[in-house]
């Protein structure tokens, strides 16, 4: 059965697609502008990604918040693959229901919230505010998206597997690294990705959690942002948008190409 | 074993009792609290050491003075329902652009579709400020648009866009997009072509087919679509902040000006749990719509 892809279809996805790129379509174009005025065409130029390599400032707060994603991200991943296991397979336990929408709340939680009650707590302990906490805030809330990837990957995949390794002699830690581990191993990477750019985009509450010598990229440059467009900041926007999707395309064709490898081990296992 | 499966379940849910609940305890608290000029900024505050005693002592200087000063003063009013505002006919519009996207992808071959989702799915990863702040240039006096208008003659003075609420409903439809096709999408795809063909074959118009047959059955995949537009719109901040001008009211506004410029903790909090009990609505019926969804589909 063909689909009927008429011409509406076709306008649609062209206008569509034109809509969501053409804007950062623009924005990398005008950041090789050689004017200062942002929407005149003056010629081609890179000085504004030269004057971005030699602004300490920002360089500086790229530092923090590379530091800020890699740790909370991996610190998020850990956490919520131990949520999601505890959740789909951790059966009945006291407070299940409280543990679950603690799990889905900060998703739909609005972030100055979310950043306002962290700061709040922050002070009422006495925490200085710093990189630390910059760290825990991004953690407590990416670890929910991280769980809920996971969890629906170990939801769906055939719980005999597990109970077939336990049979076979494995203690129950050994089936979980033996089977359990490399089949939600493709939803615990993409988990970690999300949850470090995730981390990477975070203003609002970095803004709430973080001290004054702890600025983030995104604090920086959307103090920048509030006085105009800016032309370095258009560099800075394509290097973060050129590594961004690069990272992404690849690690969705790496996985893309590790699902079919595991179809094709299946199918030879299956033939023998 | 035991002691292994504890750990499981203790280590994430300690985590977010002490990082998630509890600082909601703590907002809710000091929305009950009085405005003081101390560090920090409030009274009372907890004091163990003074025991039973203290404790009543504490609970005795709470009250709802703040939550009353949000219903005497209209700006709060005028805030809340802007944003409300706000968020319903973003969310509209958002629906009308994103429908013809999903359906046309629906439609397309399948060589084509794992590469128009990656298209969707990739704005998604890039940052939420930058793809905000592209808008920036575009929409400005000077800006692209403007240019443009110029140029075609539909305009011969350049309109002012930036700064103004329409600008930030342009923003809002932009950046939430990719939200609104994806559920939508997922509920096309499913759709089974031969309810179409059987619908033609009975005399439908291929126009009554689609109104007939595809939008009902796509129903589960607009309702996640908007819910999943509508929660996050309303408590925005950064779009309003970037792309709104100043008499732009939005809650997520009010409360990050409230905190960070008047340095009123209280009054802060308080717009935090009032728009907390707005969003409790809109967040239940939203899990009650995947629920039902979750269960259909076994």
């Amino acid at each position: 059965m063909t689909r009927r892809f008429s011409w509406f279809n076709a306008t649609s996805l062209t206008f569509g697609f034109a809509f969501l790129y053409l804007p950062m379509v623009i924005l990398i174009i005008y950041s090789f502008n050689k004017s200062k005025l942002v929407t005149v065409w003056a010629g081609f130029s890179t000085k504004w990604y030269g004057e971005l390599m030699r602004n300490e400032a920002f360089l500086d707060a790229a530092w923090v918040t590379l530091k800020v994603a890699l740790v909370s991200s991996t610190l998020a991943t850990v956490l919520g693959t131990m949520a999601a296991i505890a959740l789909v397979r951790g059966g009945r336990f006291f407070g299940r229901t409280l543990f679950s929408g603690m799990i889905y709340a900060p998703l739909v939680m609005p972030d100055v919230i979310m950043g306002l009650s962290l700061l709040l707590l922050f002070i009422a302990i006495g925490l200085e505010r710093g990189v630390f906490t910059i760290i825990l805030a991004h953690t407590t809330f990416s670890m929910c998206y991280v769980s809920v990837v996971v969890s629906s990957r170990l939801a769906s995949f055939d719980r005999s597997l597990e109970e077939a390794a336990l049979d076979l002699g494995c203690t129950p830690f050994d089936a979980f690294r033996s089977v359990t581990l490399p089949i939600i191993a493709p939803a615990v990477i993409s988990g970690w990705l999300l949850a470090f750019t995730l981390s990477l985009d975070d203003l609002v509450i970095a803004s709430f959690t973080s001290g004054p010598s702890s600025t983030t990229l995104p604090i920086k440059v959307f103090s920048a942002v509030r006085l105009g467009v800016s032309p370095e900041i258009n560099a800075l926007s394509t290097i973060l948008i050129v590594l961004v999707s690069t990272g992404v395309i690849s690690a969705s064709l790496i996985s893309k190409r590790a699902i079919i490898r595991q179809r094709r081990e299946e199918r030879a296992a299956m033939a023998q | 074993m035991n002691l292994r499966r504890t750990l499981l379940i203790a280590l994430p849910y300690a985590w977010l009792l002490a990082l998630f609940l509890v600082p909601f305890g703590i907002v809710l608290k000091i929305s009950l609290s009085d405005m003081a000029l101390a560090i920090p900024p409030y009274v009372p505050t907890l004091d163990i050491t003074a025991g039973w005693a203290g404790l009543k002592e504490f609970f005795s200087q709470l009250d709802f003075e703040n939550f009353v000063f949000l219903t005497e003063d209209d700006l709060y009013w005028r805030a809340y329902l802007s944003s409300l505002k706000i968020a319903t006919l973003s969310t509209l519009i958002t629906l009308l652009v994103g429908f013809p996207i999903a359906y046309g992808m629906s439609r397309a071959s399948d060589a084509w579709r794992p590469t128009l989702m990656m298209l969707v799915i990739l704005p998604f990863w890039t940052s939420f400020l930058i793809r905000v702040y592209s808008w920036m240039g575009i929409l400005s006096q000077q800006g692209l648009l403007n240019q443009f208008l110029l140029w075609t003659g539909l305009i011969s003075e350049p309109l002012t866009i930036l700064n103004t609420n329409v600008a930030v409903y342009i923003g809002i439809v932009y950046t939430y997009l990719p939200f609104m096709i994806l559920p939508i999408y997922a509920s096309l795809e499913k759709l089974d072509e031969s309810l179409l063909e059987a619908a033609e074959d009975l005399g439908c118009s291929r126009l009554q087919a689609f109104w007939l047959v595809t939008v009902p059955l796509s129903r589960a995949g607009v309702i996640a679509g908007c819910f999943l537009v509508f929660i996050p719109a309303i408590g925005e901040f950064v779009i309003p902040s970037v792309l709104g001008g100043s008499r732009t009211l939005m809650i997520g506004k009010v409360l990050w000006e409230e905190f960070f410029s008047n340095r009123d903790w209280p009054v802060a909090s308080a717009v935090a749990v009032v728009l907390l009990l707005i969003l409790v609505v809109p967040i239940i019926l939203f899990q009650r719509n995947q629920q039902r969804q979750r269960e259909q589909e076994q």
